[in-house]
């Protein structure tokens, strides 16, 4: 390719793939530099779905902040909530007293979430890559796991289910035979994939060789979850710092050789597989009992006591107003997101409202990477590579 | 486990620590900022933190060092977590910049620049990241408004149509 | 205003407004300006389960030049502002805008400095498809909303030209 450019004048040539794109899922907007083909430079320029979560949490009580978070990584909601409430028990001091049950639920509702999320992020990169069929297999498959959660928490794609102490509702009959269905089915979908993908001349022409990140340059920038596992460290928050039943679990972590976009497209494919194995272990693991701390600072009594106790209608009455209040002190309390480590640093005043609620996204050192990726690559190397970093604008910019 | 990390550095750097706690199990350390440099790339380089996960600052107003500059560290090797805490005043918010240890710190002071006001001395490109150009002022200190709007292009009212 | 206003009020005209507006309202091409969460239930409705091809309104443009609606999914906050109104002003005629989701509707749940509250407050809206996100069955009842509403336009009535100020 590059004897060919000697005879031809090129000059640099800028060009924004702007905000709004129909191959970058998201809006975020970068200016390229280009000699020809080749970018020389790029500048990556986010902040285009900045809708001041911070902000917001301030001015919110504890567990009303719990619908914001949804709205940060929007594929995979469940994880969100969980992380965020995982830190505010570890500020009360009570993230070793959630019955069992609730840990287990939300277990497999985050393994859920975390299979819609690599489903979506495979479907779009595929469908960039023209296979618009694989696009359709993809989000068939993700509409079994939307129903399974719906019929939990009663919502699609933002679901506010976790609150401090325990989770909301508990799971419905059926849900265990309807949750074996979606997985056999979406193992067969995942197979019919693989087979149309894996050994595929075009997809690997495309993939194998791009957007390589070396294991020093990620470790620097500071990158985890499945981009940083494509470079071959071993770094699963999962397995490192065991939190919710996660111990209890058998599960592998996927690892690649190369750091390119088909390693990531085979480490979120085996992903996939073992989140599946998580969900069919703890359904039948599942023990029974309550969901939620038996706690009145933090958690509602249930409505009958409230409409005959007067202890309960009061209790009720200051959740309600003034919410929970947290010592003073802060923490940091982290899970393993599916783009990665997934943080929230909290600063509490022993009041109701939040005084700082910090979320650590995992895609922003990625994009922040991305800027020295991308160089030296063609112009249409950007759309598998930008896909398989997997940014969610609500992440992203918060 | 890691109170060892806590001690050896108070022992290493006795007069930069002011103060450490170990709250709920995060070992925290509050340090000077002229010391700041050189903790980090002890850390970074004896101690083996690779990685710089988060970097954030909290607006105490009304304080006299009213900013406290964040940071959580990470080992992977050790599977150790620190964080570092450094207060500046609101006068001359200014620290060091920590691109020449990590590269990822450089997107992640442009945000807290952005946001707070704070000066990062030796960061290459300390432009807006998040916010635009013609947007005046720092959003998350505590004196900003809630819903202080700065457009950019002028609204219309919605009867127009 | 063309050859087929030369008969007036009357049968002809009606007549012909009704093939052209049946003719709009079953071949439309969106442009989906998709920024947030309401984007996942953009895809769904999409694709195989939820079916918005049925409808006449399958395939994407992906260029404001050649779409004749254009669908703001997810929330709009100043930064981005500029870019949606030009992206309105490079379509042609005739357009239509739905506004899908609350955030695109009235800003949702987030009132602070970034976001603007409606979208309605740049460009000029036409169904309002209200929820955090819309289920995939409230999104198919706005496009037939929008389809009646374009089996009812008449082809004598002076279309105002909207002014936009130029400079704030």
């Amino acid at each position: 390719m590059k004897q060919t450019y000697q005879d031809i004048h090129t000059s640099r040539m800028e060009l924004m793939m702007g905000p709004s794109h129909p191959a970058t899922h998201g809006t975020i907007r970068m200016d390229l530099a280009l000699d020809g083909e080749t970018i020389v430079e790029i500048d990556i320029d986010p902040g285009y779905l900045h809708r001041g979560f911070e902000k917001e949490c301030e001015d919110h009580t504890w567990n009303q902040v719990i619908p914001y978070t949804d709205r940060l990584n929007y594929v995979s909601s469940i994880i969100n909530n969980v992380a965020y409430v995982m830190a505010v028990e570890k500020l009360c001091g009570i993230d070793k007293a959630i019955p069992p049950r609730g840990l287990y639920l939300r277990t497999i509702l985050s393994e859920m979430s975390r299979v819609a999320d690599h489903l979506t992020c495979l479907a779009a990169v595929t469908m960039e890559l023209g296979a618009f069929t694989a696009f359709l297999y993809f989000i068939k498959a993700r509409e079994w796991f939307y129903e399974l959660l719906e019929s939990v928490t009663g919502a699609r794609v933002t679901y506010a289910w976790t609150r401090v102490g325990g989770v909301r509702w508990d799971i419905p009959n059926g849900f265990h035979d309807r949750s074996k269905r979606a997985i056999s089915n979406t193992r067969q979908v995942l197979k019919e994939i693989d087979w149309l993908f894996t050994k595929n001349r075009i997809f690997m022409d495309r993939n194998i060789g791009i957007g390589v990140i070396s294991q020093e340059d990620a470790i620097s920038y500071g990158i985890t979850g499945p981009f940083l596992r494509s470079t071959g460290i071993y770094y699963d928050v999962r397995k490192a710092h065991p939190y919710l039943v996660y111990d209890e679990m058998e599960f592998e972590v996927p690892l690649g050789t190369n750091g390119d976009n088909y390693d990531r497209y085979l480490v979120r494919m085996k992903e996939l597989e073992q989140s599946m194995r998580i969900i069919e272990q703890a359904l039948a693991k599942l023990p029974g009992g309550p969901v939620s701390i038996e706690d009145p600072a933090y958690t509602r009594p249930e409505k009958e006591k409230v409409y005959t106790q007067i202890e309960a209608l009061i209790n009720h009455f200051k959740l309600v107003l003034e919410d929970i209040k947290p010592p003073p002190g802060e923490a940091y309390g982290y899970v393993e997101g599916a783009n990665g480590e997934l943080g929230f640093y909290i600063v509490s005043k022993g009041e109701s409202k939040p005084y700082k609620c910090r979320v650590h996204p995992p895609c922003f050192p990625i994009m922040a990477a991305l800027g020295g990726i991308l160089p030296g690559y063609m112009l249409p190397d950007i759309i598998p590579t930008f896909g398989s970093v997997n940014m969610i604008g609500g992440e992203m910019d918060r | 486990m890691s109170q060892d990390i806590l001690n050896l550095l108070k022992k290493s750097f006795p007069d930069a620590v002011v103060d450490t706690h170990n709250l709920r199990g995060d070992e925290t350390a509050l340090i000077r900022r002229e010391n700041l440099l050189e903790v980090m790339r002890w850390l970074k380089d004896e101690c083996r933190f690779e990685m710089l996960m988060d970097l954030t600052a909290v607006d105490y107003l009304g304080e006299e060092l009213r900013f406290e500059i964040v940071y959580h560290l990470k080992s992977i090797f050790r599977r150790y977590r620190l964080r570092i805490k450094v207060r500046v005043p609101e006068e001359d918010a200014s620290v060091d910049s920590l691109t020449s240890l990590w590269k990822g710190a450089n997107w992640y002071e442009r945000e807290c620049h952005e946001f707070y006001g704070i000066k990062f001395k030796g960061h290459p490109d300390l432009r807006p990241l998040l916010l635009y150009p013609e947007f005046k002022g720092y959003p998350l200190r505590k004196d900003y408004p809630h819903n202080k709007r700065q457009p950019r292009i002028p609204l219309l009212k919605p009867e127009t149509r | 205003m063309g050859l087929e206003t030369v008969f007036g009020e009357g049968y002809i005209t009606t007549k012909i407004e009704f093939f052209i507006n049946w003719a709009r309202k079953y071949s439309l091409f969106q442009y989906p300006f998709i920024t947030a969460c309401c984007g996942m239930e953009f895809m769904s409705t999409m694709c195989a389960h939820y079916d918005l091809a049925r409808f006449g309104a399958e395939f994407p443009r992906f260029t404001p030049r050649q779409a004749d609606f254009l669908v703001v999914v997810g929330t709009i906050n100043h930064k981005l502002a500029p870019v949606l109104r030009r992206v309105y002003e490079q379509m042609c005629d005739p357009k239509w805008v739905i506004s899908f989701g609350a955030c695109a509707s009235t800003g949702g749940p987030y009132d602070n400095y970034s976001v603007v509250q409606g979208i309605d407050k740049i460009i000029p809206v036409d169904v309002y498809i209200p929820g955090c996100p819309p289920r995939p069955e409230m999104v198919l009842d706005g496009m037939l909303k929008l389809q009646d509403l374009i089996q009812k336009e008449r082809l004598l009535d002076e279309k105002k030209p909207l002014v936009i100020p130029a400079a704030l």
